[in-house]
């Protein structure tokens, strides 16, 4: 492999950098070259964020180029929308449909799109596009914060990786007594794919 | 050798253990805060580390410890650099008889600070020299080199690094920490080096020219700086995260890479420009290696094709290089799709059940002009509040308020300031306030954090950097030992008390504090449940919303009259801090014991 370029965009508090530090280790374990940019913006919570991890054999740059990514992982509809001008025409598209209204838009200074034009303007530009209810899915187990470990677990689906390699990485980065769950979650967002939700 | 995944500001850390650094210091700040986490967090014993009250406190404390015979580090976000420039000034003439290292991160791009200032101009003023990693790799080795380079020239070294270096993360291979002195002392009794009184600083500053000038014959052959021959057509020199772009974008071209930024190495440059058809300076922000590159004597190109606006992107690179010539335009890549128009922002907000949001409501009710000052409580600009008209830098707005005040403004006016903003520079503007008789009213918003950066400890918490019980210094006692007659103290939470405690500030004659306490939620993690609209008792009148709270939708009901959405709470988001249930004025708003048409 050349070059592998993904992007994740979401809110603050959705876990991106922690799904971001996941990819990245286990590119690290699988034994390629990693840079990794995150935008942080404030500790507050509900700012854009995003985050670009790069695999390769030898990566300079820590930012992906737009019209350039292989993977888009949305953990929010609109977010995913906002950044698709990195898409290229093969980029796999993974979006979490779970909205979440900036508060321009409760406060009536603005109006969400729908989730039906998202989906049309997303699949227009991409080579698949996947849509799941992630946070619906990590809801069931038991916390939407788990919503970050479907979306993984659904990319993990796009690639050739063995579940063990996840599954040590995640374990190193999560909580001893969430580790079940957010490898429940994990495998929850694998079969969502493998069963093949388009 | 081990190898591991680190961000730029977690490698400086661990530079700083394999340097043999014992002190760490600095003020929290975007994108420099991890450093001194890191440092805490994973080499606490080793290393001493410590949240300063502000940067220049950090800077004098660090210098003590090299003086004292300890190498030491000091962190700061590039405009903390303003702060503790004082004392790195008389840092540069005195030296140290240990290693100290500056490291500023600047923010390209402005993320997260209230300019663009490019801090490298601080080298060339300070007479100091610079170095600039462009990975993380780098950014750990460069502080190794950084305290060599600052003990065989007595001089303190700055590490400059910006927001893509500190916060991108590469694989980076560990080394081991350099022995450090055990027993330290006597104290240097060498008040010639080391008190800066005019007449023996003047001694000192022929010293600090005839350094610099080894400095630069040090760069022309330390492998910090580095020619690599391409293709000659074209010459790029570039330095810290460019660098990296450039050879993302721009493989072919040849390159002089500058790990070291100041002095620059005049022989190597001539040399690089020699063996070139074209010489091009590719850099973020202003004309620092451009400038003097031509003071060479020689012909080069940069803020001619790059703008010293914004953060300098690869896409930026290639398509601006190749309006200009230097490449084919078939080579700029170009996305196919375009992002729709009108999107709805996603502007930061005060997070649910953050303490700040009743002030702000207050403050927009009474629509007194505000100073602001540094923190999340500056979101009180932006709508639904739009009541803050002021905000320029660390402790300003009290300064500003008083500025108000001696100008007769005819309005009664607020500063806003946040509890580790108070210390780090609103003490003195609140002493000068009360002894030269101003007038207004300074809102202290304590929320037991530094919550903006990340929720670092300060002088007013409990905690050390370490997690050690500290003092916490009483914010109240401070301002009433300063003088100021008039303070209340109110429960941020308490929407009703906090207006009556500003009121009542309001119509007091001289200066007046009004403290309102209440725990960044971040920290205090508090839910006191989801709390719950009655739709059919909501009227629609959108007060509510006037909180700019995420938890608070509008509902898809409406109102029967007005056609106006009725408010609903998003139940994922609701932390239960009762500030709407407060202020609805049809009491349609439950906490969650409150059951269902109760």
């Amino acid at each position: 492999m050349k070059k592998l370029d993904i992007l994740i965009v979401g809110v603050g508090g959705q876990g991106v950098i922690l799904a971001s530090d996941i990819l990245a280790e286990v590119g690290m374990v699988l034994g390629y070259d990693i840079k990794k940019s995150d935008i942080l913006g404030l500790a507050v919570r509900g700012g854009s964020v995003m985050s670009q991890v790069r695999w390769g054999n030898e990566v300079a740059s820590p930012v992906v180029m737009p019209g350039e990514v292989d993977f888009l992982l949305g953990f929010e509809p609109l977010e995913a929308l906002r950044v698709i001008d990195y898409l290229a025409p093969e980029s796999i598209v993974i979006v979490n449909t779970y909205p979440i209204p900036p508060v321009s838009v409760s406060s009536g200074d603005a109006s969400y799109p729908s989730l039906e034009e998202i989906k049309h303007i997303l699949k227009s530009g991409s080579g698949q596009t996947y849509f799941l209810d992630a946070t619906g899915v990590a809801m069931k187990l038991g916390t939407a914060r788990l919503a970050n470990m479907v979306l993984l677990g659904a990319f993990a689906a796009q690639l050739n990786v063995a579940f063990d390699v996840w599954e040590n990485v995640i374990k190193n980065r999560v909580p001893a007594t969430y580790r079940d769950l957010n490898l429940r979650a994990f495998q929850a967002g694998r079969a969502l794919i493998q069963g093949g939700v388009r | 050798m081990k190898k591991v995944l680190l961000s730029g500001n977690e490698a400086i850390a661990r530079g700083a253990y394999e340097a043999g650094i014992q002190i760490a210091t600095g003020y929290p700040g975007t994108p420099s805060s991890e450093i001194l986490e890191t440092v805490a967090r994973e080499y606490g014993t080793e290393i001493y580390a410590e949240w300063s009250t502000n940067e220049k406190v950090a800077m004098d404390a660090a210098i003590g410890a090299a003086y004292s015979g300890r190498r030491a580090l000091v962190t700061t976000k590039q405009v903390g650099m303003n702060v503790l420039a004082d004392s790195l000034m008389y840092a540069v003439y005195t030296g140290s008889e240990a290693g100290l290292v500056v490291v500023t991160a600047d923010d390209p791009g402005l993320f997260s600070t209230q300019n663009e200032q490019d801090n490298r101009w601080y080298a060339k003023l300070a007479k100091v020299p610079m170095l600039e990693p462009a990975d993380s790799q780098e950014a750990k080795d460069f502080v190794i080199r950084a305290i060599e380079i600052s003990e065989r020239f007595d001089t303190p070294v700055v590490l400059r690094t910006t927001m893509r270096v500190s916060h991108s993360k590469g694989v980076v291979t560990l080394g081991e920490r350099a022995p450090v002195p055990k027993d330290i002392g006597p104290f240097p009794r060498n008040p010639k080096k080391y008190v800066m009184t005019a007449m023996w600083a003047r001694e000192r500053h022929p010293v600090v020219e005839e350094r610099i000038k080894s400095l630069a014959l040090y760069a022309e052959a330390t492998p910090l700086n580095r020619v690599e021959y391409r293709d000659r057509d074209l010459g790029i020199i570039t330095s810290g995260v460019t660098y990296a772009y450039v050879r993302e974008v721009l493989p072919n071209a040849s390159v002089l890479k500058l790990g070291m930024i100041y002095p620059l190495p005049r022989n190597l440059i001539l040399e690089f420009s020699k063996n070139v058809e074209q010489l091009i300076v590719v850099e973020e922000l202003d004309p620092f290696l451009e400038e003097q590159i031509r003071a060479l004597g020689l012909k080069v190109r940069g803020k001619d094709i790059f703008p010293p606006c914004g953060e300098l992107l690869p896409q930026k690179i290639i398509e601006l290089a190749a309006e200009a010539g230097i490449l084919s335009s078939r080579k700029v890549p170009r996305s196919l799709y375009k992002v729709p128009e009108g999107l709805p922002p996603r502007i930061p907000v005060f997070c649910p059940g953050c303490p700040h949001r009743s002030t702000f409501f207050v403050l927009a009710k009474l629509g007194v002009p505000v100073a602001g000052d540094i923190g999340c409580y500056n979101l009180g600009c932006l709508p639904p509040f739009n009541a803050q008209h002021t905000m320029g830098c660390m402790g300003a707005s009290i300064g500003v308020l008083h500025g108000m005040a001696i100008a007769r403004l005819p309005e009664r006016a607020v500063a806003t300031i946040g509890d580790s903003t108070f210390f780090h520079s609103g003490m003195a503007p609140l002493v000068n306030m009360v002894h030269n008789g101003g007038r207004g009213v300074v809102i202290i918003m304590d929320n037991g954090t530094t919550a903006m950066t990340g929720h670092q400890d300060h002088p007013g918490t409990q905690w050390t950097l370490h997690g050690r019980p500290a003092k916490a210094i009483d914010i109240e006692a401070v301002v009433r030992a300063m003088g100021v007659e008039k303070v209340r103290v109110v429960d941020a939470f308490n929407i009703k008390e906090v207006e009556n405690g500003l009121k009542e500030c309001l119509a007091y004659e001289g200066v007046s504090v009004l403290i309102t306490r209440g725990l960044c939620v971040q920290v205090s993690k508090a839910h006191g449940g989801v709390y719950w609209v009655d739709a059919d008792a909501c009227v629609a009148c959108g007060t509510c919303f006037r909180l700019g709270c995420p938890a608070i939708i509008k509902s898809e009901a409406t109102h029967p009259k007005t056609g106006k959405h009725k408010a609903a709470i998003d139940s994922a988001l609701c932390v239960g801090c009762d500030m709407c249930r407060q202020v609805c004025p049809a009491k349609a708003i439950h906490a969650p014991q409150e059951k269902e048409g109760g």
